[in-house]
């Protein structure tokens, strides 16, 4: 139904509103690398969806394993693993600061 | 047997100290019918503690208006104390957006038409998980009904090292609460315990201690339930070290996808070899019997309708349910055991292709033993394009009725001939190429609705990994034995109606008191006055009235055929020896074509219309793939002409 609707999050945005297309999204993030979470950029209903199963601005979230032959990836997030497209995956926004790696 | 005087409702069990019992004032009225409504999240173990409690006292039915699936049943207590149990749909709050969210709403308010308003509930959430799974706590302690809280899978929560404070929660929620398992049925005994008392008598709630989120949106909300979980001294599990491990092997770049293929091939493969014996050993017992019953009775119309009309009929259909228990059964353990949502994941690239997505998979696969439980299996796409899509797509797989009418024609004509050097024989490839065929319709249909009538801007697909588990016997053989009834009932019912009637249509009308010959029957004058129409795919009326009577379900062909050439089904040699007579090689590829594509199964019609609550799909479906049908036929009837006379 509101499809065309997005979502940005409400919770401080952190980075500056001019360099949206530089952030970091959780398609950008190497396996096992961490990431906290900013904001989600999609549908409100997908939005929502993916709030509830933990992807919240301020979580940390780490990929933990990619479908063989290149499909969605597994991410780590709130105690549970969860599997989202590479476009879906595009559209979750990181917070600048905590982009480092974590090996 | 209705004493409630009794306070210990299990001798020999201690109480679960955890649930505090409300106690039974004296005099209170002991018996009154209660429901109470079991909420919580998607993989909380919702469904296992509902059968845990009501075994196969359920029954599964539709809430009026909305595809979401419900089931209710009696809960089995001591002294029979009528606590009617309702299983609510997975949900992670109660905003009513999604239709499962707005069921459950409706059903926890009293809107719910039909349904009564709770009198209590269970919430249930898993204790591995407790920090996301206590946020739908919230919405449901300020419904300020009775609630017993579980945490589930306590054992898994002991075993990685997990703790936490029950008491403390309990006085924070101002609810009971309890550590349970409801696969090993740790505390299930406490439960029917708070069951038992808030039949004997309802105690209010008390008021939470902790201040409930005003605001339900979901960070406020997850924000709360850390809060609570802190004060509840809340210790999160370790990590399942076995299912990293097992995902390490499972979802492997070379190993995973090997698996798979290994799984599907498995089930694939056992669900026609395993199923086969058992299935021709029914297909004989109800010939047998048949003929045992019609040798009792007088050979008068009445046998007839028994034995010719309702009982090949039904059987015809019966036969069919060793496949589909068993075809349950592998989806059962794939899809406890927590492999199917790898599975899925896998699948999901190459399903993405046609449009769909991984979750699509599963039901897909159902639908090579029957479409009506891979129709009911697509529940697990929340996508609702995506779903209707797959429900479209799924008669197109090469069902199991369709062997039959398969085995007589390539039986019948095609010559067993080894081709690649004996590897396959000719017949075989015919068979497999039939499969082939089917498929590629389908995944063509589906690109076709996916760019068009069911384009969706991006398809999401977002799939919940829940760690590895033993699929337990218990939880196995009740969704057989309960998938099996859903299957008897459906088909049973609609199948035995149309035997009646076709029967009724072979025998009418009647001439100086005899039926007529089937030529000169309704059944005959439709395949007469049809028989224009299909003259150009290379087929007679004969093979119309087949035609006909196979809108039933497939297989009916056969024993129309049968009927027509006057030959028992039994005797296989003399029915091919009939219809090579009476069809060109030409027409025979036309009709197996026509069978591959064509929708002649009113069960699976009954069920696209429940499932998508209405006939436009269901009719839209029938007449486009009867065009395929046609359309497919007459090429293959002309191409094959040319070739092959």
């Amino acid at each position: 139904m509101n499809f065309k609707k997005s979502l940005a999050s409400q919770v401080n945005g952190g980075g500056p509103v001019d360099g949206r297309h530089e952030a970091r999204t959780l398609a950008d993030l190497r396996m096992g690398e961490r990431g906290i979470l900013d904001r989600l950029d999609l549908p409100e209903d997908l939005a929502r969806r993916l709030m509830e199963l933990g992807f919240l601005p301020g979580h940390e979230i780490i990929p933990a394993r990619r479908a063989p032959g290149g499909g969605p990836r597994v991410f780590r997030v709130d105690g549970s693993e969860v599997a989202l497209r590479r476009d879906t995956a595009a559209r979750l926004y990181l917070r600048a600061k905590s982009s480092r790696s974590d090996t | 047997m209705s004493s409630c005087h009794q306070d210990s409702p299990s001798i020999g069990l201690l109480p679960n100290p955890n649930i505090p019992i409300p106690r039974t004032t004296p005099g209170s009225p002991g018996q009154r019918e209660i429901t109470v409504a079991i909420v919580g999240p998607p993989n909380s173990g919702k469904s296992t503690l509902f059968n845990r409690l009501t075994g196969l006292r359920q029954k599964v039915a539709n809430f009026p208006g909305v595809t979401v699936e419900h089931r209710s049943g009696l809960a089995k207590l001591k002294d029979r104390h009528p606590v009617t149990l309702v299983d609510l749909p997975g949900v992670y709050s109660l905003e009513p957006r999604s239709e499962d969210e707005r069921v459950s709403h409706d059903v926890l308010r009293g809107a719910m038409p039909g349904t009564p308003k709770p009198d209590a509930i269970i919430l249930i959430l898993d204790s591995t998980n407790l920090g996301r799974h206590l946020v739908l706590a919230a919405p449901i302690i300020s419904l300020g009904l009775p609630t017993l809280v579980l945490l589930n899978m306590a054992d898994d929560l002991a075993l990685r090292g997990g703790s936490v404070d029950v008491a403390q929660l309990a006085a924070d929620l101002g609810a009971p609460v309890a550590l349970i398992s409801a696969a090993k049925g740790t505390g299930v005994d406490g439960i029917q315990q708070f069951l038992v008392a808030t039949a004997v008598s309802l105690t209010a709630p008390k008021r939470p201690r902790v201040e409930l989120p005003v605001l339900q949106d979901v960070p406020k909300c997850r924000q709360w339930a850390t809060k609570l979980g802190e004060s509840a001294a809340y210790r999160p599990p370790a990590p399942p070290l076995w299912t990293r491990r097992l995902d390490a092997v499972f979802l492997h770049p070379v190993a995973g996808p090997l698996v798979f293929v290994a799984v599907v091939v498995a089930v694939f493969q056992s669900i026609f070899s395993w199923a086969k014996p058992i299935m021709d050993g029914l297909t004989s017992l109800v010939g047998i019997t048949g003929h045992w019953i019609g040798a009792q009775l007088p050979d008068n119309l009445f046998r007839s309708l028994l034995i010719d009309g309702i009982w090949s009929g039904v059987g015809a259909v019966v036969v069919f349910l060793p496949q589909i228990l068993l075809l349950f059964l592998f989806i059962g353990i794939l899809e406890d055991s927590g492999y199917l949502a790898r599975a899925a994941l896998i699948a999901d690239r190459t399903m993405a292709k046609f449009g769909l997505q991984g979750k699509s998979f599963i039901p897909l696969l159902s639908a090579y033993a029957c479409a009506v439980p891979a129709i009911m299996a697509t529940r697990v796409i929340e996508n609702k394009r995506d779903r209707t899509a797959t429900m479209l797509i799924a008669p197109l797989m090469t069902c199991s009725a369709r062997l039959p009418v398969y085995t007589l024609i390539i039986a019948a004509f095609v010559p067993n001939l080894p081709i690649l050097g004996g590897v396959f024989s000719l017949p075989a490839a015919t068979m497999l190429s039939l499969y082939v065929l089917g498929f590629l319709a389908a995944v063509l249909t589906a690109r076709l609705l996916k760019s068009t009538v069911l384009k969706s801007r991006s398809t999401a697909l977002v799939l919940e990994m829940p760690p590895y588990r033993w699929p337990t016997v218990r939880s196995l053989s009740l969704r057989v034995v309960d998938r099996g009834r859903v299957f008897l009932h459906r088909a049973g019912t609609v199948i035995l109606l149309v035997a009646v009637v076709m029967w009724a249509l072979e025998h009418l009308p009647m001439k100086h008191g005899k039926s007529p010959d089937i030529e000169h029957s309704y059944v005959g004058m439709v395949g007469k006055a049809v028989e224009p129409a299909i003259k150009p795919l290379g087929f007679n009326w004969k093979i119309g009235v087949g035609l006909i009577t196979s809108l039933a379900a497939r297989e009916v062909i056969v024993g129309t055929l049968g009927t027509i050439y006057g030959v028992g089904e039994g005797e296989s040699g003399g029915l091919q020896t009939a219809v090579r007579r009476d069809l060109s090689p030409a027409g025979a590829v036309a009709l197996l074509v026509f069978f591959a594509f064509a929708l002649q199964c009113f069960s699976t019609i009954a069920v696209i219309k429940r499932e998508t609550g209405g006939w436009k799909w269901p009719i839209a479906q029938f007449s486009y793939m009867l065009a395929l049908a046609y359309v497919g036929a007459l090429a293959a009837y002309r191409i094959t002409g040319h070739f092959w006379h």
